[in-house]
């Protein structure tokens, strides 16, 4: 997987494949102990509790973060570049929750010579809850 | 009547807003903290060989192994994370409860197995107004990673929400 966008190829209102995972204590506990991000309402139900999630332990916002990456790395391929990325964290990450990360094309232009890509993304939930709505920018090369 | 509070804001914010902080460094990042990271964000499936197949990854243009964009490399300190003053709660009455906003991350160089990080943080800005939660403030951080060679790998936004 070396380029899989040019961007010659890209039109406003395209759309990026959906990226999808569902997440519980399998996910978050790896999460925590590579961000080093053992916080107990992410790790214990009765503290999920205390902090009003009726449900529980609930999962990390910075994990959503990284599932937008992940969608937008998947897409683009290894040669290219992601320069920005901005998400606001809107609804909890609940226990068994499916995550599904999802990008639409809002703009293309040259910029500070980058053939540059603007996207608006989210991660929606099953119940189609925006948990993360937020914006992207990635950098494409070239055909030739 | 209860009275109505004025703000949230501190002394410590005003006093602080713009000065950047301690400067924190990281470890030499390791390409086996690189493919922990990488597995445990892509799980249950397997991550892109460019984060941990060296034969692969020095047939791209980075040469060799870089780490996701997301990699943290503070993480696990000898000694426990510091945060700055200002970006924690008061002791007592409103304010103390928070949550992560979100963040914006600008990514400028890609990290590498052995890079030494650096970082260091100043309050940018805040502002405040009534939400459901009631009187509710949004703190805005800002972070500059630097690599060994003081060239910028990424900067980093955080809003802080305390109510």
């Amino acid at each position: 997987m070396a380029v899989n966008v040019y961007y010659e190829d890209i039109k406003v209102g395209d759309r990026i494949p959906a990226w999808s995972r569902k997440t519980d204590f399998m996910n978050w506990n790896r999460y925590a102990a590579v961000n080093d991000e053992f916080i107990y309402i992410h790790m214990d139900d009765k503290a999920g509790r205390a902090a009003a999630n009726e449900q529980g332990a609930f999962g990390m916002g910075n994990l959503r973060y990284s599932y937008i990456l992940n969608a937008l790395r998947d897409w683009l391929g290894d040669e290219t570049e992601i320069r920005e990325l901005q998400c606001e964290f809107r609804a909890i990450n609940q226990k068994d929750d499916v995550l599904t990360v999802f990008g639409v094309v809002k703009e293309k232009r040259v910029e500070e010579g980058e053939n540059r890509v603007y996207l608006d993304i989210d991660v929606v939930n099953q119940t189609g809850a925006k948990t993360t709505p937020g914006y992207a920018i990635v950098v494409l090369p070239q055909r030739g | 009547m209860a009275e109505q509070e004025q703000t949230l804001v501190t002394a410590d914010m005003i006093k602080n807003q713009g000065v950047w902080g301690r400067e924190t460094k990281s470890y030499p990042v390791s390409l086996s903290d690189i493919r922990k990271f990488a597995i445990a964000v892509y799980w249950p499936e397997t991550p892109p060989r460019l984060f941990w197949d060296e034969e692969y990854a020095r047939t791209t243009r980075w040469g060799g192994i870089i780490a996701p964009q997301d990699f943290n490399p503070f993480a696990w300190p000898i000694k426990g994370p510091t945060l700055p003053d200002f970006a924690m709660p008061r002791e007592g009455g409103r304010g103390v409860r928070g949550m992560n906003g979100g963040q914006t991350d600008t990514f400028l160089l890609p990290m590498r197995p052995g890079d030494v990080i650096r970082a260091r943080t100043r309050l940018r800005d805040w502002n405040e107004r009534q939400t459901r939660l009631g009187l509710t403030l949004f703190i805005y951080t800002e972070t500059e990673w630097r690599n060994q060679n003081d060239e910028l790998v990424k900067r980093h936004v955080q809003n802080f929400i305390r109510y």
